[in-house]
């Protein structure tokens, strides 16, 4: 890099190349014991899923799903893709509130949260092409002799690329600081209002075009999933959704990272909880009274009365009501424990609700149902798997979780010793 | 936020526009796909469920192998459907004691729910009426089986390199003025191929001239925008295995307010997003990502 070699001074290129290799070499090597409990399973899972995807590759997805010429989409894009794309919705409603409201308390999670959801895309793209029949032709809507632009998926297709590629150029200032890269900081700095502009809108998009995927398959969902304004109820949710997973894996990550969080977000932690709980709240309420508009506007009274029904009420009052009155009572009161349960049982609604719309209430009317295999669970977990790694080894090296103190420089001592290898 | 700034958002936008240009192939189809396609009439009334339309229609597409000789002793049942070997199916129904075979295949949609579902084009409605697939463009996403409202397109889940399987309304043998295999083997004269607007001529005068033997009703006239492929019964259309609960417009209507939409938002969002930044900027020095404090 020579705006690295200007900025440092004499050293030749090949000295310089030579000295980053080195500490790149370092840097790959793990911080801390690697037999823990957590390193042991989630190894044993992510090499039973490269097993199993061997099997995929070359015997076909009918050898380890129970996918069927009736159920084309299950557990790895029901819940995969178009779940997990809903919990990283935090992103870009947090990118949202830091630089386009400037409301600064919550600048000190934004890089993690950054980091989980470029994450999160990177590896949900990555099962997407587990799914994939034909992958090797997943660049046909890319390189332009074939663009459908009548697809909802060529929408989300593109918007979701280069919302990876806001996400990254996002997070750059990360990797700037950790590279010592000071020049390469600065320009990355400079422009990140641009690229965050840019990742809200193509996140509004590819929130509510995945939903919009099912406004197709009309007459395949029941009718109490079934609506014109899915795209709207998908984007809004992602919203509590987004936020919600901050919650909690902002409760997690403070514990299992704690000699990494700054100075900054240990002293206001709480109240950037609460602060969210109370945005999950608002945003809750506004998705209910969409859903009762539709629910009535639809005259879909008589639906309750069934079993459908029943899983209807559940997903919406047990899993998105109750958690919204729980937000508010854990505000009102200031108890975290009860805006962290609230936050778990509002991801729960989430999950319903995606994998209602996507697979349970699809084809709501075959006798046989569809249920993921064994192995397609395992791949999904190796898939998470793979990216707590991917997320340990980030935050044990670059300033995310505390990145005031290095301003374009890499720190000259190794703070305290990792405890989680990685 | 200087202007600078301003032509890097804009030129992120102009990006996104034009990733999401609108979508007007379907109604390219449509126009170019003549005001009158090639089709099939199926008058249920005259199948006497011999299955040699199945067979003419494996072993002109290749898949006589598919066909091994117990399927000849196979039971016609309600549930019988097409298959990734199998383009059409026949189907027996019994209502009210009275047998009545269906032959089953793509049924070729004038506004196909599947083409405008594909983001690569693999799926594709020749200019003649045909929907055809095409290997070198799909990357086996499977979305255009989540969009048919006849659940047509079927995937080889057991193969390393699977293939779409449904019918091409024998695009080759069409083009080269022969009639589709199916209904060159049909000895009953239950098919009939022509272009669809004489066909439903046909099949009016049919139910004209002979009003007790049909249901007053040509199925794919009007069925999910109307298909190529129509029917005639004798039995009202959902006794034989059709869905009749269908929207009447194309499917690929239910998705265009969305795609008119999106290069809407990708245009104003950002416009948007840069104002309210710039009505916020300057409440708040401590400026942490943008430029060195």
């Amino acid at each position: 890099m020579s705006a690295g070699i200007t900025a440092i001074g004499a050293p030749s290129l090949s000295q310089e190349v030579r000295r980053f290799a080195r500490f790149l070499l370092s840097e790959m090597r793990p911080k801390g014991p690697v037999l823990t409990p957590f390193n042991v399973i989630t190894a044993v899972i992510v090499l039973a899923s490269a097993v199993i995807l061997v099997f995929r590759y070359v015997f076909g997805l009918g050898a380890i799903t129970n996918l069927s010429q009736d159920v084309p989409w299950g557990l790895w894009i029901g819940f995969d893709v178009v779940t997990g794309v809903a919990f990283a919705g935090g992103a870009y409603v947090i990118s949202f509130l830091v630089y386009i409201l400037r409301v600064e308390k919550y600048h000190p999670i934004l890089r993690v949260t950054v980091l989980n959801g470029f994450l999160a895309y990177l590896f949900y793209t990555g099962a997407l092409l587990l799914d994939l029949g034909r992958p090797w032709n997943v660049v046909n809507p890319i390189i332009g002799n074939s663009f459908g632009v009548s697809s909802v998926m060529f929408l989300v297709a593109w918007h979701f690329m280069l919302y990876l590629m806001a996400l990254f150029f996002e997070f750059s200032p990360a990797v700037a600081e950790w590279l010592g890269w000071r020049r390469v900081r600065r320009i990355v700095g400079a422009m990140t209002l641009a690229g965050v502009i840019f990742g809200i809108t193509l996140s509004i998009l590819h929130q509510s075009g995945l939903g919009a995927l099912y406004l197709l398959a009309r007459d395949k969902i029941h009718p109490l999933w079934y609506s014109e304004f899915i795209p709207l109820l998908f984007v809004v949710s992602s919203i509590f959704a987004g936020l919600s997973m901050v919650i909690v894996e902002g409760s997690i990550t403070r514990k299992v990272f704690h000699h990494r969080v700054g100075a900054r977000l240990r002293a206001t932690h709480d109240d950037i909880l609460f602060g969210l709980a109370r945005i999950s709240m608002a945003v809750m309420f506004v998705y209910l009274f969409m859903h009762l508009l539709v629910f009535v506007h639809g005259q879909r009274g008589p639906y309750l009365a069934t079993g459908w029904g029943a899983w209807y009420l559940l997903e919406l009052v047990g899993f998105t009501a109750v958690p919204a009155v729980l937000f508010a009572y854990g505000c009102q009161r200031r108890r975290l424990p009860a805006v962290k349960v609230a936050a778990v049982m509002a991801l729960v609604g989430i999950l319903l609700n995606r994998l209602n719309v996507s697979t349970i209430a699809f084809k709501w009317y075959l006798d046989v149902r569809y249920v993921p295999t064994w192995m397609e669970i395992v791949v999904t977990l190796g898939v998470i798997s793979a990216e707590l790694w991917v997320f340990r080894w980030v935050v044990n090296r670059m300033p995310v979780l505390d990145f005031a103190m290095t301003h374009g420089d890499r720190p000259a001592t190794e703070p305290i010793a990792a405890r989680t290898a990685a | 936020m200087n202007r600078r700034d301003l032509l890097k958002v804009l030129g992120a936008v102009g990006g996104a526009a034009l990733a999401a240009r609108p979508a007007r192939a379907e109604e390219a189809a449509r126009a170019a796909g003549a005001d009158d396609p090639v089709g099939v009439l199926v008058d249920t009334t005259r199948c006497i469920g011999c299955r040699m339309c199945e067979f003419g229609c494996a072993h002109a597409n290749g898949q006589a192998n598919g066909l091994e000789k117990a399927s000849f002793d196979e039971e016609l049942t309600p549930q019988r459907q097409t298959s990734d070997k199998r383009w059409t199916a026949v189907q027996r129904h019994v209502v009210d004691g009275r047998t009545i075979t269906v032959k089953r295949q793509c049924m070729h949609c004038l506004q196909p729910a599947c083409t405008s579902a594909c983001l690569t084009k693999a799926m594709f409605k020749t200019p003649d009426g045909p929907v055809t697939w095409r290997a070198g463009k799909c990357m086996g996403c499977r979305y255009c089986m989540v969009a048919c409202p006849f659940d047509v397109p079927k995937f080889e889940f057991h193969s390393a390199v699977p293939r779409i399987q449904k019918c091409q309304l024998c695009v080759t043998r069409v083009a080269a003025g022969e009639q589709p295999a199916c209904v060159a083997s049909c000895q009953a004269q239950a098919l009939t191929f022509g272009r669809r607007g004489n066909l439903l001529d046909e099949a009016r005068s049919r139910i004209y001239t002979q009003p007790g033997r049909y249901v007053h009703h040509i199925y794919g006239e009007h069925e999910a925008g109307g298909t190529s492929w129509l029917y005639l019964s004798a039995v009202p259309f959902d006794r034989i295995g059709f869905r009749t609960d269908l929207a009447t417009t194309g499917y690929p209507t239910f998705a265009k307010e969305f795609l008119y939409a999106v290069p809407q938002v990708d245009i104003l969002a950002p416009l948007l997003l840069l104002g309210l930044a710039r009505a916020a900027a300057g409440r708040n020095t401590d400026a942490d990502e943008e430029g060195d404090a």
